[in-house]
Formats: C-alpha cells, sequence, structure tokens
C-alpha cells in the first residue's frame, strides 16, 4: 500500500514535471493524428471545406514560397560559382544548386514559410473557436472537430505542400540558371546540360515525399495546438507561437532523418 | 429523461461538484440556479457529455453517455440543442449557415428544402429576413436567438441553455425567456436552464434545482423555493451580500 502511494506520488510528480508535460502532448498529438487518418480512411470531410482549405493553403501561399525559392536559388548559385571558380569547375554550379534544391531546400525552407504563414493562421483560428465555445457548439451539433476541422486542413496541406515545392524547386532553379548564364557568365548550355546530367529522378521523388510528410507536420501541429489552446487571448497567442516553433523544429529534425531513411531505402531498393 | 447520479468534477486540484444527483423528466423545464463559479455550466457540460466527470455517471434515456467515445456521444448528441452564454455562431458563416449546420451535416435535404427551415425557423424566432448577416452584426439578443434556432432547427428532444440572458438588458431578457416557453410548447421539448437571474427562473422553469457548496442544495418547484425559508436559498433568492462576501470583492 505504501509503496503504491509512493510510486502514485512519483508518477503525480513526473506529471507535472516539464518532460511529463511534453511527453503528455506527444501522447495526445499521437491520438489527434489517430483520429485524423481514421477519419480521413472513411471520407468524412466534406469536400467544400477540403477545397477552400486547398486554397487557403496553395493558392495563398505562392507568393511567399515563390519569392523564398526565386532568391534561395540565385544565392545559391552565386556562393557555388564563387567557390567552383577557383577549381575551375563553373559549369557544375547549377548541378549543386538542383540537386540542393530538390533533396534539401525546396522541401524544407518551402514547409518553413509555409508552417510560418499556415500553421500560425490554424493555431490562431482553432484556438479561437475554442475559446469562443465554438468547438463545443460543433460538437454539441454532432460534429467531430477532427472531422470538420482538422481533416480538411491536413489533406490539403499533404496535397498543396508537394506542389508547392515543386514550384519552389523550379524558380529557384530557372532564377540560378539566370543568374549563372547572365550575370556570372557561365556557359549555359554547359551549365544547364550538367544541371540535368547530374539532378536524377530520385532527388526529385525525396524532395516531394518530404514535403507530403512536412504538410502533415504543419496541418496537425498547428490543429493540435489550437484545439488544445489555453484560455483567452494569452492562450490563443501562446498557441500560436509554439505552432510555428514546434512544427519548424519537427520539420528540421524529421528532414535529418527522412534523409537517412530514404538514401537507406534508396540503395536497397536499387 | 436525463439522470445524473452521484456526479463529481474537479479540474486540477480544484473541487467544483461533488455528489450531484438529479433527474429531468421527459417534457419538464429545469431550472439549475446558484452563484456565479459555482458549476452550473459545468454540470451542463456534464449532462451533454462535453465534460466527462471524475467520478458517478450520466444516463440520457437510460444509456450511460459516461462510458461512451467521442464518436458514440454523436449520436447521442443529436437529440439535444445547445444554446451558449456567448451564442458560439460560427464567426465565419451567415446567420442562414449557422442555422443549416446541423441540417447540412445530418439531413441529406435539398438546398430549397434547407431555406425554408432555415427561414421558419428564423421566424420562430423573431429574426426572420437576417439569413445574410454575419455573427458580427448582430446584437447580443440577436445572436442568442440566431444560437436558439441554430440548436432547434432539427427538433432535438432536450434543449440545454447556458445563462441565455446573461448580458442582456431586461427587455431582451424577458423577450429570450418567451422564447425559450415558446420553443418548450410548440415543439414540445425537455428544457434545462442554467442562469441566476432569479425572474427568468420564475418564469420559465417548473423544477428548480440550487447549487451552492458544490451539491445539489435545494430543489422543487419554482413556489416551493422562492417561499423557502431557508437561509441559504433565501440569501440567494434575496440577492443580499453578507460580510464574507464583502470582503471577497
Amino acid at each position: 500500500m505504501a509503496a503504491g502511494l509512493l510510486l502514485f506520488h512519483h508518477m503525480n510528480f513526473f506529471g507535472e514535471t516539464w518532460i511529463g508535460v511534453w511527453l503528455t502532448g506527444l501522447g495526445r498529438l499521437a491520438m489527434m493524428t489517430r483520429d485524423a487518418v481514421g477519419s480521413c480512411l472513411t471520407f468524412k470531410a466534406s469536400r467544400r471545406d477540403l477545397l477552400y482549405q486547398i486554397y487557403f493553403i496553395g493558392i495563398k501561399s505562392q507568393a511567399v514560397v515563390l519569392v523564398t525559392g526565386a532568391f534561395t536559388g540565385m544565392v545559391l548559385t552565386a556562393q557555388t560559382y564563387f567557390q567552383f571558380h577557383k577549381v575551375k569547375m563553373d559549369t557544375a554550379t547549377l548541378a549543386v544548386v538542383s540537386v540542393s534544391m530538390c533533396d534539401e531546400l525546396g522541401p524544407v525552407l518551402t514547409a518553413l514559410m509555409v508552417a510560418g504563414r499556415v500553421g500560425a493562421a490554424i493555431a490562431a483560428e482553432l484556438g479561437t473557436m475554442r475559446v469562443t465555445e465554438q468547438i463545443d457548439a460543433l460538437r454539441t451539433l454532432a460534429t467531430h472537430p477532427i472531422d470538420y476541422l482538422v481533416v480538411p486542413r491536413l489533406l490539403a496541406s499533404m496535397l498543396a505542400l508537394p506542389l508547392l515545392t515543386v514550384e519552389s524547386i523550379v524558380l529557384g532553379i530557372g532564377s540560378g540558371y539566370l543568374v549563372g548564364s547572365q550575370l556570372l557568365g557561365i556557359d549555359p548550355v554547359y551549365l544547364w546540360c550538367n544541371m540535368l546530367k547530374y539532378t536524377g529522378d530520385i532527388d526529385i521523388v525525396f524532395g516531394l515525399v518530404k514535403s507530403f510528410v512536412y504538410g502533415g507536420i504543419i496541418a496537425l501541429i498547428g490543429c493540435y495546438k489550437g484545439l488544445s489552446c489555453g484560455m483567452g487571448a494569452e492562450g490563443v497567442g501562446r498557441a500560436t507561437t509554439e505552432a510555428v516553433v514546434y512544427s519548424s523544429i519537427t520539420i528540421l529534425i524529421a528532414n535529418f532523418f527522412l534523409t537517412l531513411v530514404l538514401q537507406r531505402l534508396f540503395v536497397l531498393l536499387s | 429523461m436525463i439522470e445524473a447520479r452521484q456526479l463529481k468534477k474537479s479540474f486540477g486540484s480544484q473541487l467544483v461538484l461533488t455528489d450531484v444527483d438529479l433527474r429531468i423528466e421527459t417534457g419538464e423545464s429545469v431550472v439549475i440556479i446558484g452563484r456565479s463559479g459555482g458549476g452550473k455550466s459545468v454540470l451542463l457540460k456534464l449532462l451533454i457529455g462535453l465534460l466527462q466527470p471524475d467520478a458517478g455517471e450520466v444516463l440520457v434515456d437510460g444509456a450511460p453517455i459516461t462510458r461512451m467515445n467521442e464518436r458514440q456521444l454523436l449520436r447521442v448528441r443529436r437529440k439535444f440543442g445547445m444554446v451558449f452564454q456567448g451564442a458560439a455562431l460560427f464567426d465565419s458563416m451567415t446567420v442562414a449557415e449557422n442555422v443549416a449546420f446541423g441540417l447540412y451535416r445530418h439531413e441529406h435535404l435539398t438546398a430549397g428544402e434547407v431555406a425554408r427551415r432555415v427561414a421558419a425557423t428564423l421566424e420562430m424566432v423573431d429574426l426572420p429576413g437576417t439569413q445574410k448577416k454575419k455573427p458580427a452584426e448582430l446584437s447580443g439578443g440577436m445572436r442568442k436567438r440566431v444560437g436558439l434556432a441554430r440548436a432547434i432547427i432539427y427538433e432535438p428532444q432536450f434543449v440545454l441553455y447556458d445563462e441565455p440572458t446573461t448580458g442582456l438588458d431586461p427587455i431582451a431578457s424577458d423577450s429570450i425567456d418567451q422564447l425559450i416557453i415558446r420553443v418548450r410548447d410548440q415543439l414540445k421539448v425537455t428544457s434545462v436552464v442554467v442562469t441566476h437571474d432569479m425572474r427568468s427562473a420564475r418564469r420559465v422553469g417548473n423544477h428548480v434545482f440550487m447549487l451552492h457548496n458544490k451539491r445539489v442544495y435545494a430543489h422543487g418547484t419554482p413556489e416551493e423555493l422562492f417561499t423557502s425559508r431557508d437561509a441559504v436559498v433565501r440569501q440567494f433568492i434575496d440577492g443580499v451580500a453578507d460580510a464574507k462576501d464583502i470582503e471577497l470583492l
């Protein structure tokens, strides 16, 4: 009995520490993800809501993603050229830019920009709905918040992120090509041919798989933070900040592990 | 019928309700009164399964909802309509979209049929022609009426009201009370009204429960409670603060 009480006391203490709170949050996020995936498989989301979310996440994020892609491609081309020029490898510049944009920079930077714009908006919207009892109102109207709020955002984000990433990559390589050929004076034919020679289909597939996963991360963390936010304006503000910070960190950590896993899978399958 | 047995609820270390027993018969109009922060709204949310009790159970038409998961609860909640204290209207939608929400989600009706039922329900709550307005364009009383229209459009068995007259002027409060009575009589629903407005409690209820010290302290017909000689009941009904209450301010 005494040992049981002692264990309970320790468990209670553990639950109140930051690691206990963090693990509890992680467990709740996992349960929400399970519910959302189950709901996706049974097609409970409304088509109208899904289309609106695709418009909000995909179309409205164009400007920020395109500017990011273009200027990343441009600066990467310039920096690569400055180093490669020293060893007379100028024409390989765009190949480096292309592989970097497809594998890493395209998916990661697009995801980070979308996390800032969309993750924050999702957390703020759902958080406001929670503090004004709109989430409770949904539940009294026999509507599951996961079906109505989470699933359309999750599907739209997982669909829109790969498309936005492709745009970002294309613009990054295109702007890099223009900077290399027009501004830095690299032979445009060799520049383009080397880019095609060293960029494999698999680089594009890696980028798309990664962006698909990042789309899920952004939507799930944004929705979780919004649905579990504290009361009042302070709670909504905190949820919004945490949604951006946590999804950005998760994307960066996931990028490392995804790179390892995808490379290993590629080696095994080829 | 809704029945609560030995309900207990706390938030963290703060106990809000304990040993709460109540029974609401079909067709009754029940009013739950008590001081602000006394757990009335929490009790209402326990009755509809929006909150889970720490102990005890709630039965709706004999089914123990406290043992159900959220998806099972959704089926039970189709028997309920709820009007929230701040109306809780979906602010991105128009009045018509708010009112039609339940119909769109759960009933396969044509757009024309939905529009006809929305218009009829808005007429019933004295808000005809407001279909295209946004919640931000409405006054507090109008928002509550829209909230009521949204709650009753699919003709539920039970309608729960969370402080329906709070924040309204006496005339608007009176019109909301009349509306609650009209809905009860026309739709033959069971009403549960949480309020600390004594005038409203007397008018709309035929059974009153008073919460005090985290428990159901007294219950009976409005006449029984309003003529009670119990000191605690009297103090609440007469609205008299004692020295301790003044210190708390």
